[in-house]
């Protein structure tokens, strides 16, 4: 069957996939730059579609808490923001974490601190792999890096929310929100039945059977020692993720001499840097992490046993640098280049802080 | 006079009058002696049973010293953050709309951190039933202010009693949701006396039938005390509350349906 | 003419002795116990046989510890 191509933005990739996903709601609120998604998905009626519910919450807040709400009733529930909305979305993450419900949370991030500027950024990466809101836990971190993964990734969210009862954060900029390609859509899905939900989801409450316990929802343990499980239960959950989610993608690093490591609209800038390098006889490659949270270390470390430096690219003042010299444990040299407060860094200044801050330096 | 029974002639299945609904829990009820909580838990879960929906009707607990209430009733429940429980239950009836679904929040809850969640969800009439329980003042935290503390009334966060000029004036959210087109029944309660009880469970009855009927947001306030709060006996505390909170929180009906057709 | 007549059961280990039903009763037929429970609560107790089983007591229990019997009791 022909695949359907769509011209899109990023932002309307991922509203689209997420009709196509068979999600059942769509919970925002107005920030710029990722307006669009619930722009879109007004204009389209997914009700009429697939029975998708889209609301304008009054509130960032409001809309990550109907996500709760709607996650802990099985449904398949996404919300989408920028920065400072994602700043208030965190009690609910903190919250769905602790309650282990699933959900997808787009940041298309733009830069900070407070109000900061509309234009892209990757200053949030510290807020999403590191926590963001309060206490023990961890949330998936995809990062795409063209709008077909915005829309791929959005699925993806989706499977992995579900598999581990987990939120996860889809990590793009306004410059992945924002920009036009090409974009092969997934087959659409129906939004599943309330007896699928109930199989899927057990623990969902979707109002109790009489021959059935009830099901709570719920991140309160009163009793300690009932916290240190509970605690211990969602470290598992990590571990787990740590094993068997890592994603990352290697270009031109089989006889790279020196490496970027970049994520997201970072990481295309970087590839263009690459094939300048590679002109000038620079044998330079470039790991982009997939997942931000879990974070490839291995590949990294395997990668640092071979290649004479390493310079990490961020739309920042250096985030992701700490986790990759916690990987490369100090092996070798490790730097940083980043323009911020929405600044796109060039791929011949990139090669440029290269050359001068690894190679030379 | 050899007919008079003596009670083991009385305590009998056939002559069961009143017994503890079975959509309570056995669990014990981890409020203060005397607490309204524990009769607004009751009452809810008697209008449940008597309704036949059990299995599709889905709680919101708050944050509070009610934060526990899905270890009392048996039915679906989820716990909300601070404030969010409108938030919550309007997203889980959008997507089940033909499930019964009610929040029951506490004045610190409703009116101070979930004030927005509270007034937007009345004002978009989103279609389920908030059940607000006013006693005047932050109980699990200790005895605070809360935005319902009568002027003058002293609690942990202020001593020597509330100062509207610096603290603000008490806030009478129930009449103010009850101006929002989104609402369709917006009554205020008690549940100290037999009589208030048996207003209130109607009260609450209606507003789950109104939400049955796709109607809109029903609200019933329930006017309470919280005697380790105040500071009182449960006793001295529900005639505390009748003679200071019912005169500036008045109970009845405030806004109902027939009156919207007028 | 027809005369009622109730009779209460009480949990008397849930009971917390708050005694808000005890001013409900018509016919003062309930009041706190001298004695406690597990929990050190005086607990509710039966003073008298004049229960008519009107139910208040058990309408503004917070524990929903009574349970309320009742006969018609047709002379």
């Amino acid at each position: 069957m022909k695949k359907e191509l769509r011209l899109m933005k990023g932002n309307e990739a991922v509203a689209e996939a997420a009709i196509r996903a068979g999600a059942d709601g769509y919970f925002g609120y107005p920030i710029t730059p990722q307006s669009e998604v619930l722009e879109y998905l007004m204009a389209e009626k997914p009700y009429e579609r697939t029975g998708m519910v889209v609301l304008q919450a009054e509130s960032e807040i409001a809309a990550i808490n109907m996500v709760y709400g709607a996650a802990g009733c099985g449904k398949m529930a996404i919300t989408s923001s920028s920065s400072p909305g994602i700043s208030l979305k965190q009690e609910g993450i903190s919250y769905m974490a602790g309650a282990e419900l699933p959900g997808v949370i787009l940041n298309v991030v733009r830069g900070g601190p407070g109000l900061g500027t509309i234009q892209p950024s990757q200053a949030d990466y510290f807020q999403a792999v590191k926590g963001g809101g309060h206490g023990d836990y961890r949330m998936l971190v995809l990062a795409p890096a063209s709008v077909q993964e915005m829309a791929d990734f959005t699925l993806l969210g989706f499977e992995l929310a579900f598999k581990y009862r987990n939120p996860v954060m889809i990590l793009s900029d306004g410059a992945l929100g924002q920009m036009m390609e090409k974009v092969e859509l997934p087959e659409p899905v129906p939004c599943r039945t309330e007896e699928e939900i109930r199989q899927q989801c057990p623990w969902a409450t979707l109002g109790k059977p009489a021959n059935m316990e009830r099901n709570i929802i719920t991140s309160l343990n009163l009793e300690s020692l009932k916290q240190e499980q509970h605690n211990l239960k969602l470290q598992a959950k990590y571990a787990q993720m740590e094993r068997e989610e890592v994603r990352y993608e290697e270009i031109m690093c089989e006889d790279a001499e020196y490496l970027l490591v970049a994520f997201g609209s970072s990481a295309r800038i970087c590839q263009k840097t690459l094939r300048m390098a590679r002109e000038k006889g620079i044998k330079a490659g470039l790991l982009r992490p997939i997942t931000l949270y879990p974070f490839p270390q291995k590949p990294l470390f395997e990668l640092a046993r071979r290649v004479k430096g390493i310079l990490v690219v961020e739309m920042n003042a250096g985030q992701m640098i700490e986790d990759v010299k916690l990987a490369v444990c100090g092996k070798i040299k490790t730097e940083h280049f980043g323009r911020f407060g929405g600044v796109i860094p060039s791929p011949s200044e990139v090669l440029q802080a290269l050359e001068q801050k690894i190679i030379g330096g | 006079m050899e007919n008079i029974p003596t009670t083991a002639d009385i305590v009998k299945e056939e002559n069961l009058v009143y017994k503890k609904t079975k959509v309570l829990t056995d669990n014990i009820l981890s409020y203060c002696p005397g607490c309204g909580h524990g009769t607004a838990h009751r009452i809810i879960a008697e209008v449940i049973e008597e309704m036949g929906i059990q299995d599709k009707t889905i709680g919101i607990a708050p944050v509070g010293c009610s934060v526990l209430a899905y270890n009392f009733f048996d039915i679906d429940m989820q716990q909300a953050a601070h404030g969010r429980a409108p938030a919550l239950a309007t997203a889980i009836k959008r997507l089940l709309p033909d499930k019964f679904v009610f929040t029951y929040q506490g004045d610190g809850d409703l009116a101070a951190i979930g004030t927005a969640e509270t007034i937007h969800a009345c004002n978009r009439g989103d279609n389920f039933t908030i059940i607000f329980i006013n006693n005047g003042i932050y109980g699990m935290t200790g005895g605070q202010m809360a935005p319902t503390t009568l002027p003058g009334m002293k609690s942990s966060t202020s001593p020597y009693g509330r100062d509207t000029q610096t603290m603000g004036n008490p806030l009478k959210i129930t009449e103010l949701v009850a101006q929002l087109p989104g609402t369709c029944y917006v009554t205020r309660q008690a549940v100290h006396t037999p009589g208030n009880v048996r207003k209130a469970k109607k009260a609450l009855r209606l507003a789950f039938e109104y939400q049955g009927k796709n109607m809109g947001l029903s609200f019933v306030e329930i006017v309470s005390n919280c005697n380790s709060g105040w500071k009182m006996t449960p006793r001295n505390a529900n005639e505390w509350m009748e003679d200071n909170m019912f005169p500036f929180y008045p109970l009845g009906d405030i806004k109902t349906p027939a009156k919207l057709e007028l | 003419m027809a005369k009622v007549k109730g009779s209460i059961v009480i949990k008397i280990e849930q009971c917390k002795g708050c005694e808000v039903c005890v001013p409900t009763c018509p016919h003062e037929v309930i009041a706190l116990s001298k004695n406690v429970n597990g929990k050190g609560y005086h607990y509710l107790e039966m003073v008298n046989d004049e229960c008519t089983g009107c139910t208040n007591c058990a309408v503004v229990c917070p524990d929903a510890v009574i349970t309320v019997y009742r006969v018609k009791k047709v002379l």
